[in-house]
């Protein structure tokens, strides 16, 4: 079809790439719709009397919102307000990203700045000053990672086993949730049992309304919560049905019983819910964040979140959300940062938001990485995915920055994914609530999702659910019955999860536990990065690990398909190579390890079969044919003109034994030639064979058209160079010194 | 009693008690079998929140420690009261005599901070027409 009157067919190629999917928007400040410095946010000030707040970015005490409220009452530190508000914005954004000033020293002027000010600050930070600023300000040194448990049916035993995948990969918290809510305790509960098979100490949640998810909290069945949702606006604040002293009250509940607890916020909500009152994101999520450490959380979810897409589509989007995570480190709060939506169809713009952050650290890298499938995940497809895994742990492995998971092969995961499913169908038997059979939990052991396991009646969880809340399960009887049928392994490990409540070292800052049950937080590990040399570095057997991919194969590996084909042409060295003996010859120049040591081609032709091809297409042309081995080098350009020098015709051709092929004359610099087959990995038997026809003809002194690779967008690089170095290798043991051997080629019978 | 350090769990483990007495390494798998020990055993004490208060404190986190001590508060009510205290402070929930009554009953039990917060929240309520 013809383009459209003033239009080309590359605009019309655009509008099939994943990105133009993507809408985005201007600017609309009345909206909300705007990153950074809204005309409609405030002028940061603060007024102190009598050791009050009375005014904070430009309202006085009698026009407090409720956020302005509390915020007086507990947020903004009136003795550091004056001394903090009256810093020069630029001279405090320098502190921020420097390595002079100490955390401390920040942490302690920004008690007393008002989240105008805070905003302001940050605006004026590039995406790399950025980066520095959370690498310095982050509360915990060592960086942790969250997944997204659940599927799309609510399928305990699939709960369990994937729990046991995540775990076994590294992570460390676990988030569940479910499309129906009567399901949430039975979900709480398997993921929980699920999370402490591969190794103890996993802290896992189920992301509900806020007084259920309490509820599961109470009973032990989860071991933290971060669905405790605050907003930048009073009238959103009151839709989300809280205020701040009800989230307050909530925060103190969970640390009555021992569980660790954060707040969730995100640019973009106030947005959705109809209420940014025209201001800034970042000037909002200042008070969310502000109102979280004011409340008492020890931490916040924060960076987009839910309104990610909302941010995405105004300019500067993903500078605002590394801006946001900034934010939470700055008020000394836990950051996860967030990445938990995918927020683009393309996957170059998905990744460009998740880089910088990677690459800086954080707390809680994803508060939500997709450990299952993204149609699985009843949050919404993540920004990184099941699917994703193998390219994450790829660029962890490119950069060496601390991504916290680790490569696990079948033969690790299998029999965790089949303690995890079989103590949990023991532990819903034992308590009277579901049984499955085997059938079932063998599809469960090897799923990649729910669509490989059976559709059980909804309704049968929903029961169990209601069952569980009317019995009043506990931890306690999950450990019970754990034991009862022989798990005692993870009946310990869910008790000491329930006995750590005792201690409450996991409500304090950024803390979770390690693998040995250690705590890490930000009183027993903090960050200390201060520049080059200090903070955390992955160590040298973390750098192993890290380097431990699928995709890696040694040379041994890669060159195991040559040995099978040794043989398939019998090349004998006859003596030195006759120079120009006849004028009408082509000489087939070979490498030196063409059918020595390399046997099969790139394209997966044996060399017998590349070199047969190549003599047929020559005595097609009825030119006279003879081989040669290049011994002295390996460079094709070189082996090409050697052999060209000793042709009667003055052309040559030379291949190498990957496969890669050029045409030459003597009478043209070394590394010109006539024609080159440089993508190996696709030269056929008939290309060969036109190659070798089209020498005879130059020999002849015609002019052929040059032989054609056929089209591929496909990157060879990546896939064939590790291969390609090998080769390379082999050739370069067999240099020799010495002249051109003739050699006389023979074919096995 | 021994120095408190934190983690407690590593420095202490003997010597921190549930709101029962129990110790962490009392609460076993066969204690639990044989039915000796509920979950109510695994109730963290408040004067445990109260260390982590000061643990809180001098890591520079005044305000999580307020919640910590609000916490203690709280841990000596009933999961009911806890889930109905929180309920009471949402939107649109309760009448001021109602959380005046809330308050009262938080002093009543101990919890003079979490008390002083719904006192806040009545004035400020108040003030921005929520309540009547």
């Amino acid at each position: 079809m013809e383009p459209a009157e003033g239009t080309s067919r590359r605009s019309a190629f655009y509008e099939t790439r994943s990105i133009s999917r993507d809408v985005v928007v201007p600017e609309y400040p009345e909206l909300g719709l705007i990153a950074f410095d809204s005309p409609n946010d405030p002028e940061p000030s603060v007024r102190v009397e009598g050791g009050r707040i009375v005014e904070i970015d430009g309202r006085s005490e009698t026009e407090f919102d409720l956020i302005d409220a509390f915020l007086a009452t507990h947020g903004i530190n009136p003795t550091v307000a004056e001394e903090a508000m009256a810093l020069d914005d630029i001279t405090f954004a320098r502190m921020l990203c420097g390595h002079d000033v100490p955390r401390t020293e920040i942490l302690r002027l920004v008690e007393g700045m008002t989240p105008a000010k805070v905003a302001r600050i940050l605006s004026l930070l590039s995406p790399l000053e950025l980066m520095q600023a959370m690498a310095k300000m982050r509360a915990r040194r060592t960086p942790s990672i969250q997944a997204h448990v659940t599927n799309r049916i609510d399928h305990p035993l699939l709960i369990a086993a994937d729990a046991a995948s995540a775990v076994a990969l590294g992570f460390r918290e676990l988030e569940t949730t479910v499309p129906v809510l009567r399901d949430a305790p039975l979900v709480a509960l398997a993921l929980l049992i699920g999370s402490q098979v591969p190794a103890p100490g996993a802290l896992t949640q189920c992301s509900v309304e806020e007084k259920t998810e309490l509820e599961l909290g109470l009973r032990g069945l989860t071991t933290y919560a971060e669905t405790v949702s605050v907003y930048g606006t009073e009238q959103v604040f009151l839709d989300g049905d809280d205020t701040p002293w009800s989230k307050a009250l909530l925060a103190s509940s969970y640390a009555s019983r021992g569980l660790k607890m954060r707040f969730t916020s995100g640019s973009g909500a106030e947005v959705l819910m109809g209420g940014a009152e025209g201001k800034s994101m970042l000037y909002l999520e200042a008070r969310c964040v502000a109102i979280t450490r004011a409340a008492g959380s020890q931490g916040t979810q924060n960076g987009g979140i839910d309104g990610i897409n909302v941010t995405g589509s105004v300019p500067n989007g993903m500078r605002e959300i590394l801006a946001e995570n900034v934010m939470a480190t700055l008020y000394g709060l836990e950051s996860c940062t967030g990445n938990d939506t995918q927020m683009s169809a393309s996957d170059i713009r998905r990744t460009a938001h998740t880089l910088p952050l990677l690459l800086a650290g954080s707390d809680f890298l994803f508060s939500g990485f997709g450990s299952i499938p993204s149609y699985d995940n009843t949050f919404g497809a993540s920004n990184f995915n099941a699917e994703d895994i193998d390219d994450y742990l790829m660029v962890q492995r490119d950069w060496g920055f601390e991504g916290v998971l680790r490569s696990q092969g079948d033969d690790t995961l299998l029999p965790l994914r089949r303690r995890a499913a079989e103590a949990c169908r023991a532990v819903l038997d034992e308590l009277d609530l579901m049984t499955f059979d085997d059938a079932e939990l063998e599809r469960v052991v090897t799923a990649h999702g729910s669509l490989d396991v059976s559709e059980h009646q909804t309704d049968e969880t929903a029961r169990a659910g209601d069952a569980i809340i009317e019995r009043e399960i506990t931890a306690v009887d999950v450990v019970r019955a754990l034991s009862i049928r022989g798990f005692e392994l993870e009946a310990e490990r869910v008790l000491e999860m329930t006995r750590q409540r005792l201690f409450g070292d996991h409500l304090q800052t950024s803390a979770i536990f390690a693998e040995d049950m250690s705590v890490l937080s930000a009183l027993t590990d903090p960050n200390d990065y201060a520049g080059p040399g200090t903070g955390y570095r992955p160590a040298p057997s973390r750098l192993e690990e890290m380097a431990r991919v699928r995709q890696e194969r040694s040379h041994v590996e890669l060159l195991a398909e040559q040995a099978p084909h040794a043989g398939c042409v019998v090349l004998t060295e006859t003596g030195p190579a006759a120079v120009r003996p006849r004028p009408d010859e082509v000489v087939v120049g070979i490498s030196p390890a063409f059918g020595v040591d390399v046997w099969l081609t790139l394209s997966g032709l044996t060399v017998g079969e590349a070199l047969r091809q190549i003599l047929a297409g020559i005595e097609e042309e009825g030119v006279a044919a003879r081989v040669v081995r290049v011994t002295h080098s390996l460079d094709l350009g070189m082996i090409g003109w050697t052999a060209a020098n000793l042709s009667g015709s003055g052309v040559a051709l030379g291949i190498q034994g990957k496969g890669t092929a050029l045409i030459h004359r003597a009478d043209l610099p070394t590394l010109a030639n006539l024609e080159l087959l440089s993508m190996a990995p696709l030269i056929d038997g008939s290309r060969y064979r036109l190659m070798g026809r089209n020498a005879a003809r130059n020999a002849r002194g015609e002019k052929p058209s040059p032989v054609l690779l056929p089209e591929s967008g496909e990157p060879m690089g990546p896939r064939y160079h590790a291969k390609v170095v090998a080769l390379i290798n082999r050739e370069s043991q067999c240099l020799r010194h010495g002249d051109p051997q003739e050699i006389e080629v023979t074919w096995p019978s | 009693m021994a120095e408190l350090r934190y983690p407690l769990g590593q420095h202490n483990r003997a010597d921190i008690r549930s709101q029962t007495g129990k110790s962490a390494d009392g609460l076993t798998v066969a204690d639990i079998r044989n039915g000796t020990i509920t979950a109510a055993d695994a109730a963290v004490d408040p004067d445990t929140l109260r260390r982590q208060a000061e643990f809180a404190e001098q890591g520079g986190n005044p305000q999580l420690a307020d919640n910590l001590r609000r916490g203690a508060e709280l841990a000596l009510f009933s999961d009911d009261d806890v889930l109905r205290f929180y309920d009471a402070l949402r939107p649109g929930r309760s009448s001021v005599a109602e959380l005046q009554g809330i308050a009262a009953e938080l002093e009543a039990g101990g919890a003079e901070r979490c008390a002083a917060l719904v006192h806040e929240a009545i004035a400020h309520y108040s003030r921005r027409g929520l309540i009547s």
